[in-house]
């Protein structure tokens, strides 16, 4: 208790971390399914169905699988860089998601006078973050090489080749955008003096997708590459390499990998949104009021949806399990219906929903594209993409130089 | 006791136990994440001096793409443990001696250099600025600058040539 | 921020790069010696922004970026030549490099 009265900002970081773990920790579990139900209905198949309704409890089910596998070290393996890759990747990449803002900064704890939904706000943290995920290349590189077997081995080289390769392009994709910003800090890059709040023509959002589309299309292209992803996920291609590098990996583990992935996923994903869609801004100019009653009228509208559907189409337990969701959904959606609450977690609304909108369209391309072979992505990388991303960023530059931007 | 002393006192120690890691490891590998751990706690001496940019690039630069190129090609050769040579016995009684006593010279004369002591406990500084450092290096070493472009593109050249099959 | 004096960082800084030349003299195998050059030169790199911090210029952490790209430089071709001669002597034991001619 004394500990807590003295050190008020410690015991707050602590607790925004802990409770954003939970949620970025549930938000992967979930996205496997998301994944999963999504690449499914592309395939006209149903996904998950049986583990709770509409296999709303698979992600427990497949971590509970992987708690209880038998976690098997192979004996010519480096038990301690075997054993340090796994937890590598995974620090790593939910370490990155620490200095993502999901909303305003002008939400302040109150008597603190912290921000609530940044752990940090750091004047370098765009720089920070390609920092950390640019060591995440250790874990899948170490994983394969302490197997001490053939195909993790390739795996491990092709990924860790890959992943420096494209990093360039994905540095140099975004470099256009810190110029038009003139900052690093995420939260200036969004809503700075020379950042993405306005209008062009009174109604198209002033976000740097418009100015920046080709530094997009690079980065979201490298960021696929970043992530070991179709079409890029030649690390793994199990035609070729088995598994690629975790293909010795097992129980927790390789769940520490795939973990891992999807984190990374939520970065890049994260990344996106602020550097080139405005990060936590509305669509909306803010005289349109009625818009902090979205988030809790799509809440209630999904519970309406779920009731429905437990009614119409569930049987036995399913449709117990599918009523408790719609009565989350419903409660939830009412508390968002608050004026109070819907003004605070509004910026967070319009973030998270257009995380899940790149996410879903990195689930669409996973589903729609072929695997590259090794040497077209190779030279995908060095003689198209890192070209492409230079020319946008001189272009960029002598757009700035001479004038033709708002800020000069 | 500060924070930030214990900070220090933390990379310090974790700094030189990686020195030391890779010296004594076998494995070329061990050796190259000893390295990577010196480098991270050097990135973060860098922040608790007022560098938090300098920081950032020797994360991404140095533990980021130097030393996963040391990885890769450790890979790549396969490279098993160091085979153990005989020593030259020259090496064992002199050098070793030798370099103990160059660290601790070298210690001691920095302990008492005038730079070191005339700052002593200072007051905080504002770290120092992203701004800042580009206008210096895009000002007043603007010309040393573009030469490491041209010694980048020398080394990129002379990298290719090597790694080229023979026709 | 810095409490910390100065002369610390430097001792530390010293106390590195003593130990990158030891590694540097022992280690027989050539990547690894490639290593302790790096780990001499950041020792070199905390020297350069613990001196830039003790005068508060900026040229110390100029500095350190030229000799961040020289390393970068320098491990591109250095370790092209180790692959290069690990692929013609069977070997990365620097022993056995003791010969211009193969």
């Amino acid at each position: 208790m004394e500990f807590i009265s003295q050190h008020p900002v410690l015991v707050a970081s602590i607790i925004k971390i802990a409770v954003l773990l939970f949620i970025v920790m549930t938000a992967l579990a979930y996205l496997t399914w998301l994944e999963r139900k999504v690449i499914a209905h592309i395939q006209s198949r149903w996904g998950p169905y049986y583990v709770g309704a509409h296999g709303l409890l698979q992600p427990l089910a497949d971590g509970l699988k992987f708690l209880f596998k038998e976690d098997v070290t192979p004996p010519v393996a480096d038990k301690l860089v075997y054993t340090l890759a796994p937890f590598l990747a995974l620090s790593l990449a939910l370490s990155a998601i620490a200095l993502i803002p999901f909303g305003p900064p002008n939400i302040l704890i109150p008597g603190l006078g912290q921000q609530v939904f940044a752990i940090t706000d750091i004047n370098i943290g765009l720089l920070l973050v390609f920092a950390i995920t640019s060591i995440g290349v250790y874990g899948v590189a170490l994983a394969g090489w302490s197997s001490n077997s053939k195909y993790p081995l390739m795996g491990g080289l092709r990924s860790s080749a890959q992943m420096i390769s494209y990093e360039v392009a994905l540095t140099m994709s975004v470099v256009g955008v810190v110029l038009l910003a003139g900052t690093l800090r995420f939260n200036e890059i969004i809503a700075g003096p020379h950042g993405q709040s306005g209008y062009w023509l009174h109604f198209v959002p002033r976000w740097n997708i418009f100015p920046q589309i080709v530094g997009f299309l690079c980065y979201i292209t490298s960021a696929f590459a970043e992530t070991n992803r179709v079409p890029f996920d030649l690390p793994e291609a199990e035609t070729e390499l088995v598994a690629g590098f975790h293909t010795e990996y097992s129980s927790f583990k390789f769940a520490m990998f795939f973990m891992a992935e999807y984190a990374n996923m939520i970065t890049v994903a994260c990344l996106a949104t602020i550097l080139f869609f405005g990060g936590w801004l509305s669509p909306f100019p803010d005289s349109w009021t009625w818009q902090k009653f979205l988030p809790g009228a799509g809440l209630v509208l999904m519970g309406i949806y779920c009731a429905y559907d437990t009614v119409s189409e569930m049987r036995g337990i399913a449709r117990i399990q599918l009523a408790v969701v719609s009565l989350l959904c419903l409660a939830a959606g009412l508390i968002c219906l608050v004026p109070s609450v819907a003004t605070v977690i509004l910026g967070t609304f319009w973030f998270t929903t257009k995380v899940l909108v790149i996410l879903f369209v990195y689930i669409w391309i996973r589903g729609t594209l072929p695997r590259f072979r090794y040497d077209q992505l190779m030279s995908f990388g060095w003689k198209l993409l890192l070209p492409v991303s230079l020319a946008n960023l001189v272009a960029t530059a002598a757009w700035i130089a001479y004038g033709w931007v708002r800020h000069g | 006791m500060s924070l930030a002393f214990l900070m220090f006192l933390a990379c310090g120690v974790l700094a030189i136990s990686g020195a030391i890691v890779l010296i004594l490891a076998r494995e070329p590998i061990h050796s190259a994440l000893a390295l990577i751990q010196v480098m991270i706690a050097l990135a973060v001496l860098y922040v608790l001096l007022g560098a938090p940019f300098i920081a950032a690039v020797q994360v991404i630069v140095y533990a980021g793409a130097i030393m996963v190129l040391f990885v890769f090609v450790i890979m790549l050769l396969n490279a098993g443990s160091e085979e153990r040579t005989d020593f030259s016995q020259i090496a064992k009684y002199v050098g070793v001696p030798l370099g103990v006593i160059l660290i601790f010279w070298a210690a001691h004369w920095l302990w008492r250099s005038p730079a070191g002591r005339a700052i002593g406990t200072a007051t905080a500084m504002p770290a120092a600025s992203t701004r800042a450092l580009s206008v210096e290096l895009f000002r007043q070493y603007l010309f040393p600058f573009e030469a490491t472009s041209i010694l980048i593109l020398i080394a990129i050249l002379g990298a290719l040539v090597l790694a080229r099959k023979e026709p | 921020m810095s409490v910390v004096p100065v002369s610390y960082y430097l001792v530390l800084s010293a106390v590195l790069f003593g130990l990158g030349v030891i590694a540097f003299v022992f280690k027989r195998n050539a990547i690894t010696v490639f290593m302790s050059i790096e780990l001499m030169l950041n020792a070199v790199n905390l020297a350069f922004v613990a001196f830039a911090r003790a005068h508060n210029q900026l040229d110390g952490l100029v500095f350190v970026l030229f000799v961040i790209v020289v390393a970068a430089a320098e491990a591109a071709v250095g370790l092209a030549i180790v692959i290069m001669l690990a692929q013609n002597r069977r070997s990365l034991s620097v022993e056995r490099m003791n010969h211009l001619k193969l």
